[in-house]
């Protein structure tokens, strides 16, 4: 069995393009939120956190040149600008047969359900495969990339599946790219639920009053081959999923399902609870979530780990979340520097888990990343140094 | 270790087999819709959740229902252990576009929570894990057409891993009235000999599984 390695993290935010401008936002305390109020995307002003759009074809621009025949969809272009940056950060050769691309995504292209957008793209584009495929065309990978769309635990099962493929010795390089847009398809959905707060959200509160819609994409490479990544990579050490089997909509009131995730994934990395320095939670800052999750960490004997959720930063980046919230905790690693929960002040759930209040030095060795969502899906994988 | 088949079913448009072997076709070819319910009265199913769902959770879960009838997963494998790998090619479409309708235009603009939750392709693997309670590692994965390799890959890992002891997994592809699936039920060979090959068993691999999945579709041809 081969170890993995993973490293060269790009994240594309409200925050910024590079994981540099997002880590360097989140140790200043800044939230990439704001009230939207341009009516493209809900008719009433709404907390968004959402990409600098002329910033994004700005940057777009210096990969591709202008007289360029394609075309790309917006989400088509963070995906190419994450996958660059990442590539530059690496000595992978992205187009060889042993690398293989895998795509999280919820929704992909669905701005294109838009007869507008629809005109300039064609149908085709809105299939997740067609978008996969423009993207793997761009970078000239002979593999059909994976597609993972499993809700908001796609970016953590599209790493675990990775991590699978390299230790199995299917592939020898993985990149994971994970990207969700700013639609009003996704803000008048979660708004029909009644689960959008109007302010900033805040993970684990006593306040929180729901989540707050965020876009974006991260990128992460996979290999068994630690000379690949230019800085010094971190081991994925396994992970797991699992599902609660009582909702498709709202978590388990008891945390079981999660709980079961995060056993499996300490089982298959081979550690316990006391090795882990910090959990990146899910947090989305809706009540039943933070709750259930708190209920987990404490079942889990996690409860006086230090743990925060990235969410109040950059909102919920659905099917990318899971990507970039693991690349920002493999910098929190990299700087052995716990990243403040923003949005926390007033403890606000059952359990005493021990959200971090402000950014604070400390050895971060392993770092446990969590995610669950619709579907009553749950997954949890383990980071560890070298 | 080796994995096998130990049961598998179709529905190709109107006809639901199992083992090859057909065990429902309606009266009339009416569209999906019909399909679905007269195939969910056929098999006596009891779930009256079954008419809230979208029609590529109908099709998921009918698939699951008629494959697992007379099997008593849970009785072998416990329920952390038993998941769902689901693929298809259209996602979620049918239902996204029905979303977009009740947004397109602000005048008559009434998004429903109804229609949302099932935005999402995986709702269908949620679906059936409620139903019988299957806790282990579920997904769904997009391809443009069914993907043994895919398929066999994601399964075979999951087992090899430790993940899963039993796994349903194929594929569950609805839009409109196009509609097909085939779906595995996969454990670990109970009959296997001193080379760890098995003389009973349908073995678990990408041949075999793009072997079934054409003969399955070869009648409408």
């Amino acid at each position: 069995m081969k170890t993995v390695f993973a490293g060269a993290e790009n994240i594309i935010s409200s925050l910024g393009f590079n994981t540099d401008e997002n880590i360097r936002n989140i140790l200043n305390g800044n939230t990439g939120i704001a009230i939207d109020s341009n009516g493209i995307y809900s008719p009433l002003p709404l907390p968004l956190s959402k990409v600098d759009y002329s910033q994004l074809e700005s940057l777009f621009k210096d990969v591709i040149p202008t007289n360029e025949q394609r075309q790309f969809t917006r989400l088509e272009k963070m995906f190419i600008l994450s996958i660059t940056d990442a590539l530059k950060q690496s000595k992978l050769n992205i187009s060889s047969a042993d690398t293989l691309i895998i795509i999280t995504t919820t929704k992909g292209n669905i701005d294109l359900l838009d007869p507008v957008l629809q005109e300039s793209f064609g149908k085709q584009r809105v299939y997740l495969h067609e978008m996969a495929k423009v993207v793997t065309a761009y970078f000239n990978n002979p593999n059909p990339a994976m597609i993972v769309s499993n809700a908001c635990i796609s970016g953590i099962l599209g790493i675990v599946y990775g991590e699978r493929l390299i230790r199995s010795g299917k592939f020898r390089n993985v990149l994971v790219s994970g990207g969700d847009l700013m639609s009003e398809f996704i803000v008048s959905g979660f708004q029909s639920f009644q689960s959008l707060s109007e302010k900033a959200c805040r993970p684990f509160d006593k306040s929180r009053d729901g989540l707050t819609i965020g876009e974006g994409c991260g990128t992460i490479i996979m290999s068994s081959d630690p000379a690949l990544f230019i800085e010094t990579p971190i081991k994925v050490m396994g992970g797991a999923g699992s599902n609660d089997a009582n909702h498709i909509s709202g978590p388990s009131r008891t945390g079981e399902g999660l709980f079961l995730a995060i056993e499996q994934a300490m089982k298959l990395s081979g550690i316990v609870p006391d090795m882990i320095d910090t959990i990146s939670a899910h947090g989305t800052a809706t009540d039943y979530n933070d709750e259930m999750e708190a209920r987990a960490f404490s079942r889990a004997g996690l409860e006086n780990i230090p743990v925060n959720s990235y969410k109040g930063y950059i909102g919920h980046t659905l099917g990318a979340a899971g990507v970039i919230e693991t690349a920002i905790s493999l910098q929190s690693m990299r700087k052995n520097t716990l990243f403040r929960s923003a949005g926390y002040e007033q403890h606000g759930v059952s359990k005493n888990i021990n959200v971090i209040r402000k950014n604070k030095e400390k050895e971060i060795t392993t770092c446990l990343k969590t995610g669950s969502g619709f579907g009553g899906s749950n997954a949890a994988v383990v980071f560890q140094k070298i | 270790m080796s994995l096998v088949i130990k049961k598998y079913c179709s529905i190709v448009t109107d006809r639901i087999n199992v083992d090859g072997r057909t065990v429902f076709t309606p009266d009339n070819q009416d569209g999906f819709k019909k399909f679905a319910r007269a195939a969910y009265r056929h098999f006596q199913t009891d779930y009256p959740k079954f008419f809230k769902m979208d029609s590529l959770s109908k099709l998921g879960f009918l698939s699951v229902e008629v494959l697992l009838k007379g099997e008593n997963v849970l009785s072998k494998h416990s329920i952390e252990k038993t998941g769902l790998i689901l693929t298809n090619a259209s996602s979620s479409l049918e239902i996204d576009e029905k979303h977009w309708d009740t947004i397109r235009d602000r005048g008559q603009y009434f998004p429903s929570p109804s229609n949302f939750v099932y935005t999402l392709p995986n709702i269908m693997a949620g679906e059936a894990a409620i139903r019988h309670e299957f806790r282990g590692e579920n997904t769904v994965l997009i391809s443009k057409a069914f993907n043994a390799e895919l398929i066999f890959n994601t399964a075979d890992l999951a087992f090899k891993t430790g993940a899963l002891e039993c796994c349903i997994c194929g594929w569950v592809e609805q839009y409109g009235n196009k509609y097909e699936s085939l779906l595995f039920l996969v454990e670990r060979s109970e009959h296997e000999n001193e080379e760890g090959k098995s003389e009973e068993d349908v073995i678990f691999e990408p041949s075999i599984l793009l072997k079934i999945y054409k003969r399955e579709r070869a009648w409408k041809n």
